[in-house]
């Protein structure tokens, strides 16, 4: 087997900044769920401040894959592992606009006492953090297989946001003061959700790597 | 012009000119002395199609492109086993008149090798050769080939110089035209643009592209590019074995054989 030292090294690149941006993401979601529970509008700012690295990640990822695509001429596997790490790169980039929306909700409720504990948000989130990871654990271990759970893992995750959409409701109705946090609790539930589902995306572009061919996880 | 897709058999019936022929190998083996250099090959080639032959040096491909029109025959040491079946003759079966069959079936090699004639005398040649003296018909002849292979332009004002004088790239195309003078139905490329610059190169594939509508061609390149750019069918071929035939696309996408793919992405060969 001979070695193609600049692409290998090019590709090898665009794994360690997809993992580094999925270690990001993951870490943004759990650090904006933390500050939600604590309404700690401190943390909050703080992911915020961090979201340019993902963007910057984001860029440097087409930057090398655009250069790998003119200078090395990839074909077959090669081609679709940069065609998917722009892919990915997207959905990442995405996942962290998201838990930057959970981070301003938490700003809004500065000062405020949450209307009821938490239960399902921080579990809907930690069945997102897992999904996450896995997605990135896929990519990393070309392992379809893990790459199929996601839809799996997707569905649990509509069913609670369902579940969290319907409370919310009934609060709303039983006491309308409780009208502008409930609203901000589902608009959490709803950025957790669409995280899961470029989870699923991910999930995707792992099994388009793998086999050639694009299922649809997210259907 | 009046040369017609005659039977290659003294016997056989002709058959009818356009898009091309169908051509065939069937468990083809071709031997160099005792080595195996193309072991049994089946491969057939569609009308209107373009067909990459893609490999490492020493894997067969040009020895199995020479035996399509039998050029081989030239080799002493060379033998072979299996069938060759064009538009369904079989291409070696004894009584096969093979300046009918390299009529049919024409070639273009690596390095453009234009007669030491002029310009005119190089198309002319082929078509006075089967028998066409009328003067106005040869002209049309050298137009109508010159103006298929995009030379025409470049060249209408000096048809009776030397085609030694044009550019590697024009005495390429010139060849072309030759091998188009004599309405071949078949045209067998052996590298045909690897000795050229990249403006003459992109200009050879907008050819063949071209010419596909009329043509079967089959094309052995080194240019993993090429064969991607130019082709609607690659076939890999690895030690005299054909590893892979299918759409070009396919291929260079996802090919189904795990030797094509590291070929392809020049992880071997």
């Amino acid at each position: 087997m001979i070695k193609r030292k600049e692409l290998d090294e090019g590709l090898d690149q665009l794994n360690k900044m997809l993992q580094e941006m999925g270690d990001h993401v993951e870490s943004a979601l759990a650090k904006s769920m933390h500050a939600l529970m604590t309404v700690d509008a401190k943390e909050a700012a703080e992911i915020i401040k961090q979201d340019p690295e993902l963007n910057r990640l984001e860029e440097k990822i087409t930057e090398l894959g655009s250069k790998l695509i003119a200078t090395q001429q990839p074909v077959a596997k090669d081609l679709r592992r940069i065609l998917v790490a722009f892919r990915i790169s997207g959905d990442l980039e995405r996942m962290g606009d998201l838990s930057v929306d959970i981070a301003k909700v938490v700003m809004r409720l500065e000062g405020q006492t949450l209307i009821k504990p938490l239960i399902d948000l921080p579990r809907m989130s930690e069945i997102v953090q897992t999904m996450i990871f896995e997605s990135i654990q896929s990519y990393v271990q070309e392992n379809v297989d893990l790459a199929y759970k996601m839809a799996k893992d997707d569905d649990e995750v509509d069913a609670l946001y369902s579940g969290i959409i319907r409370e919310l409701f009934s609060l709303m109705v039983g006491d309308p003061k409780t009208i502008n946090q409930s609203m901000l609790l589902s608009f959490v539930g709803r950025y957790i959700e669409r995280i899961a589902d470029h989870a699923t995306n991910i999930g995707e572009s792992v099994a388009y790597l793998v086999t050639g061919k694009r299922p649809d996880l997210n259907a | 012009m009046a040369i017609a897709a005659p039977s290659i058999s003294s016997a056989g019936a002709s058959t009818q000119p356009g898009g091309g022929a169908a051509l065939a190998a069937e468990q083809l083996s071709i031997f160099y002395s005792d080595k195996e250099a193309v072991k049994k090959v089946d491969l057939s080639f569609a009308p209107s199609s373009v067909t990459a032959l893609i490999g490492p040096s020493g894997c067969g491909k040009s020895t199995f492109l020479r035996s399509l029109n039998r050029m081989n025959d030239t080799i002493a040491s060379a033998s072979m086993k299996g069938s060759i079946w064009l538009d369904g003759e079989d291409i070696n079966a004894p009584g096969t008149d093979v300046v009918t069959l390299r009529q049919r079936i024409g070639m273009v090699w690596q390095k453009p090798n234009p007669f030491y004639k002029s310009i005119y005398e190089n198309i002319a040649f082929g078509p006075r050769y089967h028998g066409i003296k009328n003067k106005k018909e040869l002209n049309e002849i050298v137009e109508s080939c010159l103006r298929r292979t995009a030379l025409w332009e470049e060249t209408k004002d000096r048809l009776h110089q030397s085609a030694l004088a044009l550019s590697g790239g024009q005495q390429q195309r010139l060849c072309i035209a030759r091998a188009l003078s004599v309405q071949p139905e078949i045209l067998l490329m052996d590298e045909p643009a690897s000795a050229l610059d990249p403006v003459s190169t992109a200009k050879i594939e907008e050819l063949i592209s071209e010419l596909k509508q009329e043509f079967c061609i089959v094309i052995v390149t080194h240019n993993m590019h090429q064969a991607a750019r130019v082709s609607d069918k690659t076939a890999f071929f690895y030690m005299g074995n054909l590893i892979e035939h299918n759409d070009t696309n396919i291929i260079f996408t996802n090919p189904e054989n795990k030797q094509t793919d590291d070929y392809i992405s020049g992880r071997f060969g």
